[in-house]
């Protein structure tokens, strides 16, 4: 059941054997117009990107946690959140428990971090505790614990530092150059029109590679967050908790205060948004969050294949998250059947009856224009027009087709 | 000369290709027992909770002698089976699972208690390993079938038929057992 995510890691190996292909292919233009030498250039960016790394891998961690100020929590402080974490460890069948973090931030959002399995951290915001009910938490805490199982943590950070390596060194580069060549100081003595390519081709990749790279970052980035969505569900069996989970963080208009550009990917939703405004579909290193509820709430059972259908299906193209051979070992029948509300869940929502009285009457002069109603099992409600004449319908908010009677 | 050569380049390559596929179902074997012993984890916890549950709701809950009887008695038993074979331990554990239900059913005719700070606490631990239960049986099963596919599927097929290797067993949940674990009610 899980083979499919190895199956799916070369994809976000060939994607980081890219970026790196970049980084050296800067170091080797740097080199041979700085030094008259590509070899010095190359190790030049390898020794920044070595460093970067080491930081990155032994003091990451720490350094994310005390960013965004956070405190570590232990079985007493919240029986309920960590043993919504336990649940999600046994689930996954993580080896060791994670510890666990609060921010106390009215900010809804969470995150993951650590270089491995073994050595990994949730952490999540006081907003996000109080806003949220069991299964919800449940789901997103699912989805923070699937990237550690995945791996993305490590992943992510790989590709962060080189990107920042790379956007470092084009930087400096361009500053030396534009001084350099104002002095007319340290060039290559080399001339004529070998030297013009190679300052031309320098120059191009300057510009270009931070570009290509953050491209490059986002794409493996958005991967990595539908895959964790889809284990976040397998491993709850309740897809309806992250959905919901979603729908109630894109709907806060709350931002996060301790966050920072660094720090942005590792969170569930894009912690930047215009102030005052719901987080929308403009975040880069995130899947468009409507999108991803669209998904999550189209899935007609909790496997990984049942995932690829849903995702497929929202994105009206062939390629799903993983491969179709992978995804055919995922069988079992009913063991991956989605699970029912949690009694907490179920009691919390009673709706007021001033507003049933307004929908019956609404629903009473609909009908009498002879409209139709098509209820959705998301719990959308659809009206048609006397006039369509289609069979089916397609529901906006999920996403399933419907048919007309 | 060549044709030794070749002839033992793939006498090489199929004795890795035995370890390598070997070790893989040891290593899911492994995962899969340990997975067992997380159920059993689980267990003994509800077990150890309910002593604690019976002491704070016995002050509260007089007229409900019987519930709570059930209760102790539908835990001892499964206990005292914890070593038994796998089917009269698993009906211990539903008989179990369906008195704790009932018990906490009552509840909520009895407004004191649930005010009581300590048995919100029990509360949420009880269902929280409810939970767990479910999900270690859950991730149990999905051990079991990895193994088994290896087990089953062309080529490691050949090694696990070579070295004797048995099929994993599901842990069948019935359906009738799925409903009658604790409904803990949070309100």
């Amino acid at each position: 059941m899980w083979e499919q995510i190895s199956a799916n890691r070369w994809r976000s190996v060939v994607l980081t054997a890219g970026m790196g292909l970049l980084l050296l292919l800067i170091g080797y233009f740097l080199g041979l117009y700085f030094f008259d030498n590509a070899i010095i250039g190359l190790i030049l960016a390898l020794i920044v990107w070595g460093i970067m790394s080491l930081i990155a891998f032994f003091q990451g961690d720490s350094i994310l946690l005390g960013l965004s100020r956070a405190r570590k929590i232990g079985r007493d402080d919240n029986p309920r959140l960590y043993n919504i974490v336990e649940e999600m460890k046994i689930a996954s069948g993580l080896e060791r428990m994670p510890e666990i973090y609060i921010i106390d931030d009215p900010a809804l959002n969470a995150f993951a971090t650590g270089r491995d399995p073994n050595k990994a951290s949730v952490a999540v915001t006081s907003g996000l505790l109080a806003k949220l009910n069991r299964d919800e938490l449940q789901g997103v805490i699912g989805h923070e614990i699937a990237h550690i199982k995945n791996r993305d943590v490590l992943l992510m950070a790989i590709c962060a530092v080189m990107l920042g390596t790379i956007v470092i060194l084009a930087w400096y580069a361009t500053r030396v150059l534009f001084f350099s060549g104002m002095g007319g100081g340290r060039r290559s003595s080399g001339g004529g029109a070998g030297g013009l390519i190679i300052l031309a081709v320098g120059i191009f990749l300057l510009i270009l590679a931070p570009i290509v790279a953050q491209i490059i970052y986002f794409t493996i980035s958005r991967k990595r967050e539908y895959l964790a969505d889809a284990s976040s569900a397998l491993y709850t069996r309740y897809p309806e908790g992250l959905a919901s989970a979603l729908e109630k963080i894109s709907a806060s208009t709350v931002q996060l205060k301790s966050a920072n550009k660094a720090t942005a990917p590792m969170y569930t939703m894009n912690p930047f948004r215009e102030k005052g405004k719901a987080a929308s579909n403009l975040t880069s290193t995130h899947p468009p969050i409507q999108e991803r509820i669209r998904i999550l709430r189209a899935m007609s059972g909790a496997s990984l294949a049942d995932y690829d259908r849903a995702y497929r299906e929202a994105k009206g193209g062939k390629v799903g998250i993983a491969p179709a051979s992978a995804l055919a070992l995922d069988k079992m029948a009913g063991a991956t059947a989605l699970r029912e509300p949690s009694a907490e869940a179920k009691t919390a929502e009673k709706p007021p009856q001033k507003v049933e009285r307004a929908r019956e009457t609404s629903d009473m002069m609909w009908r009498l224009s002879k409209y139709r109603t098509v209820n959705c099992t998301c719990g959308t409600k659809l009206r048609v027009s006397p006039e369509f004449k289609g069979v089916n319908v397609k529901c906006p908010h999920c996403g399933r087709t419907l048919a007309v009677q | 000369m060549i044709a030794v050569y070749i002839v033992g380049g793939i006498v090489v390559i199929l004795f890795i290709f035995f370890i390598a596929t070997y070790n893989g179902l040891i290593g899911l074997r492994n995962q899969m027992r340990n997975a067992w012993a997380q159920i059993d984890v689980q267990l003994k916890r509800r077990y150890d909770l309910i002593p604690n549950l019976m002491e704070t709701v016995k002050g509260y809950m007089k007229h409900e002698r019987e519930t709570m009887e059930a209760v102790t008695k539908a835990r001892n038993l499964a206990q005292s089976l914890a070593s038994g074979d796998v089917a009269a331990r698993s009906k211990a554990e539903d008989a179990l699972g369906g008195a704790l239900s009932k018990l906490l059913a009552v509840v909520e005719n009895y407004p004191d208690l649930k005010a009581n700070q300590n048995f919100l606490a029990l509360q949420e631990e009880l269902a929280s390993t409810e939970n767990k239960i479910g999900f270690s049986r859950q991730y149990y099963n999905d051990s079991v079938l990895r193994m088994n596919n290896k087990v089953q599927m062309f080529p490691s097929n050949v090694v696990a038929t070579m070295t004797n290797f048995k099929l994993g067993e599901f842990f069948e949940v019935t359906v009738t057992e799925e409903r009658a674990a604790p409904k803990v009610s949070f309100t």
